[in-house]
């Protein structure tokens, strides 16, 4: 491979990230739902294929089964959540992401607690090991393209002006006929099979799981990514994706102590996500307006 | 008739905004609820097409009881209906409005994702024609003046399948040159064959338009008619204009 070993590793983060900012952008820029349980999908997807590959599924149907494991919990969350907007939905959906860090840090018989899951296996693919990083990253940049372009099949579609009507006035769209309830549960199941995909990828690079895996922090990153790529832009997100995972690593030449380098990284997100919100509110390509 | 509310009801708090409110739209006209500010139209409006649940009675349309259905359900069965203050859909343009309100089967994912949209420009140009909107298609809806608007609002409703179209003052704050327009499109509609329930404050649109008028007042209907019945109401001129 022509890039280094350390950069292999970046990118097939950013690709694993492109794929978890573009499911979220789907509920929250085009549907308009105010989701904070986007990490607790990716928590779920990366705990489901780990634990199922243990047991010796091989690894496209545990994929697979932990993109549908974690659409069923989207599903369960609208519903149980269809009464509320804004604010008061992102409160319960938070709730949703602190509810399943605590379930994934307490059912220790299944999860093994604040121990994390150790030898996840890497994927294997009819017979195809997948052992190397650079194996890996060929691996994850063919999942993301599928999965980015379902999603980007999906938002421009028929379904996806739908959903892009939802997010601007529900109301009107229920006079015309409209069932507002199937559009934002199909669209949030279709962002939480994208999430629980990309927790698979995850789980099965980094082979070590636990939940702060899963925990605020990395709820904070997705979001900056969406956010400073721009609400219901796909281009954005990924953009957004390759800024946000890679400017921080430059940090790295500098040369700074351990300690100071986590810190650090947490401030520069935030410099880059106050710097977009006052400079271009809508971010790098936004179509609408972040309420 | 195409549509019988019977004793309808409702209270918002201690204020009862419909008190025991009946009439039936007949097919084929251009019916119209007129009546003071604050008189229950609008609720009545919102009761009919189920925004607002009532707290008795019920309402039929086609022959059917609706009253249980839900806001979605009864457009569904055939009410297409336009709001005071216009409510479009801010990001999207024209064409994407049209569409939606054309289609009956995009919320099917795989369907809609593999064979796309099945409604043509020539079918939306033929409603923006109808309403006499004149933008290209892919112009977005913040982008209309509020006159531009108020056609697309109409352009959507008429657009939507449907068999009673119901409008909520559909000349507010329009310029003259507009209103007549829109006056000939309903009398257009009509000629069709459509059903049309309207709320308007502009009198002289009304009287020159409807064939029957049901006059609101306190949430009560005080009055009903041809509009020369109607006019020579004393008990409409006194809900209008007090003892």
């Amino acid at each position: 491979m022509i890039i280094s070993a350390y950069q292999t590793h970046i990118f097939v983060l950013i690709f694993i990230y492109i794929i978890l900012a573009v499911s979220l952008n789907l509920a929250l820029g085009y549907t308009g739902l105010l989701n904070l349980g986007h990490v607790a999908f990716f928590g779920i997807g990366a705990y489901t294929s780990a634990l199922l590959a243990i047991e010796g599924m091989p690894y496209l149907a545990a994929m697979i089964s932990a993109g549908l494991f974690a659409s069923i919990f989207g599903y369960l969350l609208v519903r149980a959540t269809d009464k509320l907007k804004g604010d008061y939905l992102a409160m319960a959906t938070l709730g949703f992401s602190f509810v399943v860090y605590s379930l994934l840090l307490n059912l220790r018989d299944i999860t093994r607690g604040a121990m994390g899951i150790p030898g996840i296996p890497k994927p294997s693919i009819m017979g195809l090991a997948i052992r190397s990083n650079d194996q890996y990253l060929i691996f994850v940049v063919v999942v993301c393209t599928i999965s980015v372009y379902l999603m980007y099949r999906t938002v421009n579609s028929p379904f996806g002006k739908l959903l892009e009507a939802n997010r601007d006035n529900a109301l009107s769209l229920r006079v015309l006929g409209k069932n507002t309830f199937v559009l934002k549960y199909k669209a949030m199941m279709i962002s939480a099979f994208f999430a629980g995909i990309s927790g698979s990828l995850y789980a099965h690079y980094i082979t070590f799981i636990d939940p702060t895996s899963f925990y605020i922090s990395e709820l904070i990153l997705i979001l900056t990514i969406v956010i400073v790529g721009g609400l219901a832009s796909i281009r954005g997100s990924i953009a957004a994706t390759v800024v946000i995972i890679y400017v921080p690593e430059i940090l790295r030449t500098l040369d700074l102590p351990g300690s100071v380098l986590g810190p650090v990284r947490q401030a520069l997100y935030a410099v880059i996500l106050i710097a977009i919100l006052m400079i271009r509110p809508r971010g790098i390509f936004g179509k609408v307006d972040l309420e | 008739m195409i549509l019988s509310c019977r004793d309808i009801c409702k209270s918002f708090g201690g204020i009862r905004a419909i008190d025991g409110c009946s009439f039936a739209v007949e097919e084929k006209k251009i019916t119209a609820i007129i009546g003071p500010n604050g008189s229950g139209k609008t609720t009545m409006f919102n009761v009919i097409s189920r925004l607002v649940d009532p707290d008795s009675g019920s309402i039929e349309f086609k022959g059917q009881d609706v009253t249980g259905l839900k806001d979605y359900e009864l457009a569904r069965q055939g009410i297409s209906r336009t709001f005071q203050d216009v409510k479009l859909f801010q990001n999207l343009t024209i064409m994407e409005h049209l569409q939606i309100a054309m289609s009956d089967s995009d919320e099917k994912l795989l369907a809609s994702i593999i064979k796309g949209g099945r409604v043509t420009p020539e079918r939306v140009q033929e409603v923006m024609d109808l309403v006499g909107l004149d933008k290209p298609h892919g112009t977005n809806a913040t982008d209309l003046s509020y006159g531009q608007r108020k056609l697309l609002d109409l352009a959507i409703a008429i657009a939507k399948p449907h068999s009673l179209l119901m409008l909520d003052e559909p000349v507010a704050g329009v310029n003259p040159r507009l209103r007549e327009s829109i006056k000939k499109t309903l009398r257009e509609l009509n000629g069709r064959g459509e059903s049309i329930l309207l709320i308007e404050h502009d009198m002289n649109f009304v009287m020159d338009l409807v064939d029957h008028i049901f006059v609101m007042d306190a949430g009560k209907v005080i009055a009903e008619g041809t509009p020369a019945e109607v006019q020579n109401n004393p008990r409409v001129l006194e809900a209008y204009l007090g003892n």
